[in-house]
């Protein structure tokens, strides 16, 4: 019999950790002593995906500049439930900017432990889609564009959830929000091209850009840890299911992030000075109207006469997607 | 406290929120059922002896599977495996090789010379068990462990019966079966060899035994009624398997002909082939589908060069050995039925693998007793009409497998130990069934099935050496690793990364997790992405 190195079968390398793995080869989240930057007590939703990808993100932040994070935070979800005064829930150095300039406010940050030689000390800026692609969209594109010493992390939920569900230049086409109801020819949010801030990022050609999902903690634990060993301006875009928003179970959060990779809907890759260095691959590829089916969002698309057309533009996304990236495994590899 | 502009209030920690009071369902950690510990006749605790072998810790696998079966090794070469068949990762890949793990696990504790545990405190009661086939020295080895005094009378020159007697060395090499048998007589079980019992009680009685188990077995080959001519030479299976034993090997000649479609007829068949015979044929009324024998080994005899002619009835034998072979056709139930058409096969002898009865003859005289079909009737607690004597193995209504008769050596050994003690034993609650729905398939790498080497053709048509081999240890510790642990926690720490509430508690190393309900919104992504279904959710009492 041929030799047959020992590896690890029993779940591979997607799950959070494992008795069996070598504990470099866990994640953070499987770490009893894990910062849990955003600690219990929270007032999200059953089952946000924004909190979850933020403690993901921020407690990988953590060990990898060893604890020495400063986090500016733009109006939105993930500051409303952390913080209703006097309480909070983040167990890091953090302040609540306005909706639209955290990344000025992190860049003046920076600028001022640079003036005060604290070199060790690192600055993430964090906010949701609604101020980073619309709100924040100008003082961000000036931080990339100065190359500004910054992580700035994206949790993309595609609508402005915290005030009740409005549509945002992240809201994929088709999708029911408070301002874009399901009525008319074209029920739903409008067909075009939204914003992609990844993209727009890349444009900048800065150090480094970066998708992920709450669905797969080792690829966002290894972005957030490559980001944070490099300086200048840096962007990470995580896809982070609303229940609320979505009008989805609150068990399906993970699930949603998963189907959202493995349709092609939301391409997971990085990029190093504007140019694709890696792609995450399909593992399983799957029609879109399994993702879209488990949300009421889109739920005017199916029912007694399915909005096939519909169904099949959305479908042309994903396709053009995994064209654009290359997100399948090439035939016979 | 002077408090800074504006300020009224300390800054305080969200830990204040309880938000679990926000909650209708709350997770619930619980062990199910895996199908392959649900499927096994011997009871065995698959996923638990797994769970250590894929650390590596092959003793404590080994010390985890002899609590319900003493004999690994052994079953790792003669087992049908319904855990395999009923194995969850089929339906992902491939089974997980859990024979093979068992087989490396027994060999494993052969080599390393592994002993049981010694017996707690004697009990003082004493215990006769008759014949010392699997189910007789599994009871005895069970019994012991519960601290009786176990004699074994076994009729035969030697240990094992159709472990010996019936199964060939091919499948199970000889000095495995008598290391698996050392090891139950070293706990201190009494073994008396050609010691025949001709009337139970009269046993019982004669030395004080406060019960009995019986497990002799069945050896009696089946006969149909064939004319035959008075020099003919037909033989019966267990005869032939039986005498291969001895120093005088059967003569079966060089055209052997086998009537049945059983796993024995096989055997026959295979061991005919290996003695000499350049034709092996075995002759069966039905098809292939509808036969008896395991696919696996109709598969390696027909490797082997065996021929088998299916839908063929054996009418009449000729002095010469000419058989009078009548062809069969299956009618729309399935039945065979003949046709009419007959032909001729030569044969230098006929082998009848037709079934085996059970000889009854020990218990004569014993009142209470009912037997139908040729075989003892018991209790659900396998207790005789006669109280104190039990019966198990294939003289009771069973399918007949070693491993079957090893399960009623356990479950026999259990209730005669309550019996003696004056009570009843009651079997604990079978947790819910982890069947494949309630995984998360999607946390499972893609891993396909190891594959033991086997003997190349030409050394298994002459020779009695073992057909198939075993795994090497990385190859045996890289098939455990495939057990996906249905429904049992094997601290992947999903549960505990994903909670967006962080309203897990890692216990650390071997202890599991804790919910902290003073937290847990009751989302139940926790259920959703436990790879092995080894969390539920319930509703909160209101």
């Amino acid at each position: 019999m041929p030799f047959q190195p020992v590896k690890f079968y029993q779940t591979g390398t997607f799950t959070v950790g494992n008795r069996l793995l070598a504990p470099e080869e866990r994640t953070v989240q499987a770490n009893m002593q894990r910062t849990n930057g955003l600690n219990s007590g929270h007032r999200a939703c059953q089952g946000c995906g924004e909190a979850l990808g933020a403690r993901y993100a921020i407690d990988a932040a953590m060990r990898a500049c060893n604890n020495q994070l400063v986090a500016a935070n733009a109006t939105g979800c993930l500051e409303v439930f952390s913080t209703p005064y006097p309480e909070t829930s983040w167990q890091i150095p953090w302040i609540h900017s306005l909706f639209g300039n955290t990344a000025a406010v992190a860049t003046g940050i920076a600028a001022a432990l640079k003036v005060k030689g604290r070199r060790e000390v690192r600055v993430v800026a964090q906010g949701g889609d609604g101020g980073t692609t619309d709100i924040g969209f100008g003082c961000l594109s000036g931080m990339f564009e100065r190359n500004d010493d910054v992580l700035y992390i994206c949790y993309d939920n595609e609508a402005y959830m915290n005030t009740g569900v409005q549509r945002s230049s992240a809201t994929p086409p088709a999708a029911r929000t408070a301002t874009t109801m399901p009525v008319g020819v074209e029920p739903g949010n409008v067909f075009g091209q939204g914003k992609n801030v990844p993209q727009i990022a890349m444009a900048h050609n800065i150090p480094y850009v970066a998708t992920a999902t709450v669905a797969d903690l080792h690829d966002l634990e290894y972005k957030v840890t490559k980001a944070m060993g490099m300086h200048g301006a840096r962007y990470i875009h995580i896809f982070v299911p609303c229940p609320l928003g979505w009008g989805a179970a609150s068990n399906d959060t993970i699930k949603l992030a998963r189907l959202a990779r493995e349709t092609g809907l939301f391409a997971v890759y990085e990029a190093e000075h504007g140019e694709v260095t890696s792609v995450s691959k399909i593992r399983k590829r799957v029609p879109v109207e399994e993702y879209l089916k488990l949300q009421k969002r889109f739920v005017h698309l199916f029912g007694k006469t399915p909005a096939t057309e519909t169904i099949a533009r959305i479908q042309a996304m994903a396709d053009r997607n995994i064209r654009k990236f290359g997100l399948l495994e090439e035939e016979g590899v | 406290m002077e408090k800074p502009f504006a300020i009224t209030l300390d800054v305080g920690s969200s830990l204040a929120n309880h938000t679990g009071s926000w909650r209708t369902k709350r997770p619930l950690y619980v062990d199910r059922l895996p199908p392959c510990n649900n499927a096994c006749p011997a009871g065995e605790n698959i996923q638990g002896w797994l769970f250590h072998a894929e650390a590596g810790n092959y003793e404590a696998a080994w010390r985890v599977l002899v609590q319900d079966n003493p004999m690994p090794a052994v079953m790792g070469r003669v087992c049908y495996h319904p855990c395999e068949s009923s194995c969850n990762r089929g339906q992902f890949d491939e089974a997980v090789g859990i024979n093979s793990v068992e087989r490396f696990l027994g060999d494993e504790a052969i080599k390393q010379g592994w002993k049981f545990d010694a017996p707690p405190k004697a009990s003082g009661k004493k215990v006769l068990i008759v014949g010392a086939g699997p189910s007789g020295l599994s009871a005895a080895y069970h019994l012991a462990r519960l601290g009786h005094q176990v004699t074994i009378f076994e009729a035969g020159p030697f240990a094992g019966g159709m472990m010996r007697f019936g199964i060939p060395k091919y499948r199970l090499p000889r000095e495995v079966l008598e290391a698996e048998i050392k090891r139950i007589l070293d706990m201190g079980v009494v073994l008396k060899l050609n010691s025949r019992v001709d009337n139970i009680l009269d046993s019982m009685k004669s030395a004080g035994f406060d019960a009995a188990f019986l497990a002799v077995g069945a050896h009696i080959g089946k006969r149909t009624f064939i004319p035959a001519g008075s020099a003919a030479k037909v033989l019966d299976a267990v005869g032939v398997l039986h005498s291969m034993e001895g120093e005088e090997k059967p003569m079966l000649g060089r055209r052997v002909v086998v009537y049945g479609g059983g796993n024995t007829a096989i055997d026959v068949a295979r061991t005919a082939k290996r003695l000499g015979a350049t034709e092996a044929i075995i002759v069966y009324r039905r098809t292939r589908e509808k036969m008896p024998a395991h696919d696996f080994e109709v598969e390696e005899a027909l490797q082997e060069g065996i021929l088998i002619k299916w839908l063929s009835t054996i009418k009449q034998v000729s002095d010469a050995g000419a058989l009078t072979i009548e062809k069969m056709a299956l009618d729309d139930k399935g039945f065979p039925q003949p046709t009419g058409e007959f032909e001729t096969l030569e044969s230098d002898s006929l082998v009848l693998a037709l079934g085996q009865d059970v000889d009854l003859s020990l218990l004569n005289g014993v009142p209470g007793l009912e037997i139908k079909d040729g075989v003892v009737q018991v209790s659900p607690a396998l207790m005789t009409g006669y109280p104190g004597i039990f019966a198990g193995g294939d003289m009771v209504p069973s399918e007949r497998t070693v491993t079957v008769a090893v399960g009623h050596g356990k479950k026999a050994a259990r209730n005669i130990d309550a019996w003696l003690l004056g009570s009843s034993y009651e079997a604990a609650p079978k947790h819910e069934l982890a069947n494949y729905e309630k995984l998360n398939p999607w946390y499972y790498n893609d891993a396909p099935k190891t594959m033991r080497p086997m003997l190349e053709t030409l050394r298994r048509q002459s020779t009695f050496d073992e057909v198939q081999g075993g795994l090497d240890e990385s190859s045996a510790q890289f098939e455990a690793r495939r057990c996906m642990s249905c429904g049992n926690c094997f601290e992947c720490d999903n549960c505990y990364g994903v909670c967006p509430d962080n309203a897990v508690i890692k216990l650390g190393p071997g202890k599991r997790f804790e919910f902290n309900l003073d937290y847990c919104k009751g989302c139940g992504i926790c259920v959703s992405e436990c790879p092995c279904g080894a969390i539920k959710m319930v509703p909160e009492e209101v």
